[in-house]
């Protein structure tokens, strides 16, 4: 048990660990539902052609479209791309790494699809079964009055009637096979072959401008979240203060007359925990300033210069009486 | 258990992936539930096709309603839809938001049901194999059957322990023709709501993405108030219920108790200052609501009238000033409650 939570913590350390996570999820899924998919070949002419490459390029886009829709990066690069621009100047080149690497990640499952079905060779088989010229294998049966093509689209379906007995359906599907495993080794190590040239030859070009629309994206990521983090304490602490003062609105008259006793410091009748909500509203106490709040956000982020914040001045007050003298002083 | 333990934790985190954690376990019931299935054709052609569709569709809309009831947001919206507007305004965006979500959500499992149900098969070939044109499949040799009874002949096609016709028509090559073109349907249809997903989640940020950020913060804050309501009230009326009992045994015994005990008393003992701190805290509890009307008054006006969205600062001055402040309400409300006046005096000691 504690492997598979050191397993969720890794994978939720960072968000583009989380992106990997997914994405090795979505292969799996991909390589599940193929295992489990009941392929049918219709060993018909006219349709044989047609169902074995949709089942070889349909799940591809529908896995493809999944991968872009589950990555967090689609919805970061979105609103980068449209956003207005704003105090902030847009830099096309984190758009451009952020599509880049969400379409890297989206693209592994349909690949390991097609790979998939290559190296089983069943599509292979059900397609192109017709396209083989039978006069290089022996044992053809010719007895049952159909035409050639129809008995050459039926080799899929070995366990039909006119195959009884034969081995000319083992011979040709071996020999499709054949084919369909060559070309899925070929097109993996053409992969591979390009993924490890782009990993190798990548610091040759840039690297320092990589370095910085890297940061920069994960910066994007980061503040997206932050954003969205610190608006649920926000509406929590909103929605309490705003029940409160509902209920003591409800009051009748209440004259209250109290000794204002000189241990009865201004800072203390402030419990801790009222200051800790003080602060997490940040002065934003009306539906119109929420709203405004939110609307400003999207159209004009601010400028990326924290200086102001990281060095605030303390406020202090100071209580005088009537004459000047000071009573309490916080400084 | 432990393992159920961590999951449950995982789960929880947060509302939201709460929410896609019942939405994913409502897609494996559903995909289970079809695979526990005995799926038993009738074989009979008058009710083959009401058969194999009703499998098709009935299951589906069972989990869409479930998907619907489990939700918890369903409440939460039905009140927001309901309420009347008060002094608070009613955002149709934060419902259509809402309402949206949810569907999203509870269409899921659904979804998987169709899914697997064309892969598979079963039902397309109960439904049509006693209308689809067999002609190819037929054996030429064979006399010609009438309509009617080809009809009934190829009825009975799904049933492979009923059916005795082999020689007459290739039961193979039909069966697999008709799951071709069940397999086919039920790709094309994974397609087609995928395409309508995506356009829907990764296009929708060309649109209304101020928008969007507004009406997510303010469904999320609705649910949020309604939860901190629910507490504040569960805690007053334990307050309220501890001084009222307590106010009873001091009518039947005789004895009155001294109310608002201050912490000015400091000198007399730690036992008093705990008192007076604890029963500071219960008055705090209240809240000012003492009476059985003003209670009733609460929880009415809560529906009919929320309060605006707007946090009032209690001015407080204490450097020894008598400060009023009067607080009164309108009267579009709260018309059985006359103008209230708040008079606070603080005396300080110079």
């Amino acid at each position: 048990m504690d492997r598979l939570k050191l397993v969720l913590q890794y994978f939720q350390s960072n968000s583009e660990s989380i992106s990997n996570g997914i994405c090795i999820i979505l292969s799996l899924i991909c390589v599940k539902l193929y295992t489990s998919f009941d392929f049918n070949c219709p060993c018909l002419p006219q349709y044989n052609k047609m169902y074995s490459l949709g089942v070889v390029f349909v799940p591809p886009i529908i896995l493809f479209l999944l991968g872009v829709l589950v990555n967090r990066h689609t919805g970061v690069l979105m609103e980068e791309w449209v956003k207005p621009l704003g105090n902030r100047t847009k830099n096309p080149a984190v758009v451009k790494f952020l599509l880049s690497s969400m379409l890297q990640r989206a693209l592994l499952a349909p690949m390991v699809w097609i790979l998939m079905t290559l190296l089983d060779g069943k599509c292979f088989i059900c397609a192109f079964s017709m396209n083989v010229d039978p006069k290089y294998f022996t044992g053809i049966p010719n007895s049952t009055g159909l035409e050639l093509i129809k008995i050459m689209a039926k080799v899929p379906c070995k366990e039909d009637v006119i195959f009884k007995n034969n081995s000319f359906w083992k011979a040709v599907s071996r020999y499709v096979r054949c084919y369909s495993q060559a070309i899925g080794w070929s097109i993996l190590l053409f992969f591979i072959f390009l993924g490890a040239m782009g990993r190798v030859l990548k610091p040759c070009f840039n690297h320092a401008t990589f370095l910085q629309t890297r940061y920069w994206s994960n910066y994007l990521d980061i503040e997206q979240k932050l954003f969205d983090e610190t608006c649920v304490p926000h509406a929590r602490n909103f929605a309490r203060k705003c029940v409160v003062q509902f209920f003591e609105s409800m009051q009748e008259d209440v004259t209250v007359r109290m000794a204002l006793s000189n241990t009865l410091r201004p800072s203390t009748i402030h419990n801790e925990y009222e200051e800790k909500e003080e602060e997490q509203l940040h002065g934003i106490t009306r539906q119109d300033q929420v709203d405004h709040l939110l609307q400003t956000w999207y159209e004009c982020k601010p400028e990326l210069d924290v200086t102001n914040m990281a060095y605030k001045p303390k406020v202090c007050i100071t209580w005088e009486d009537h004459n000047g003298k000071a009573l309490f002083s916080e400084v | 258990m432990d393992k159920f333990r961590i999951m449950v934790q995982f789960l929880q985190a947060n509302q939201e992936s709460f929410m896609n954690g019942i939405c994913g376990i409502m897609a494996l019931a559903s995909a289970q539930m079809y695979s526990s299935f005995e799926f038993t054709c009738p074989c009979l052609p008058d009710y083959n096709y009401a058969y194999g569709i009703g499998i098709l569709i009935v299951p589906p809309i069972w989990f869409f309603l479930l998907g619907y009831v489990l939700n918890n947001n369903i409440s939460v919206l039905t009140e927001e839809w309901k309420r009347p507007v008060g002094k608070r305004r009613k955002d149709p965006a934060v419902l259509r938001y809402m309402f949206s979500s949810m569907t999203q959500r509870a269409l899921i499992a659904p979804v998987v049901w169709v899914a697997v149900t064309l892969m598979d098969g079963k039902s397309f070939l109960c439904a049509f194999s006693a209308t689809a044109d067999l002609s190819e499949f037929l054996n030429e040799s064979y006399p010609i059957l009438s309509k009617k009874e080809l009809v009934k002949f190829q009825a009975r096609i799904p049933c492979e322990d009923v059916f005795d016709g082999h020689e007459i028509i290739s039961i193979d090559a039909a069966t697999r023709y008709i799951r071709c073109f069940s397999q086919a349907c039920g790709w094309s249809f994974l397609m087609v709501i995928t395409i309508v997903a995506f356009l829907i989640r990764a296009i929708r940020p060309c649109f209304t993405q101020a928008a969007f950020l507004k009406t997510k913060y303010w469904s999320h804050y609705i649910d949020i108030e309604r939860k901190l309501f629910d507490e504040t009230c569960k805690e007053h009326a334990k307050g309220f219920a501890k001084v009222c009992i307590q106010q009873y045994f001091e009518s039947v015994s005789g004895e009155i108790v001294p109310q608002s005990q201050l912490p000015t008393k400091k000198g007399k003992g730690k036992k008093d200052d705990d008192d007076g701190e604890k029963q500071k805290s219960d008055e705090e509890k209240l809240l000012g609501i003492r009476k059985e009307e003003d209670m009733n008054k609460v929880l009415w006006n809560w529906h009919l009238c929320k309060p605006a969205l707007m946090l009032t600062k209690r001015a407080e001055d204490m450097n020894g000033h008598a400060h009023l402040d009067t607080l009164s309400l309108s009267k579009e409300c709260n018309h059985h409650t006359p103008v209230k006046t708040t008079a606070v005096a603080y005396y300080s000691k110079v």
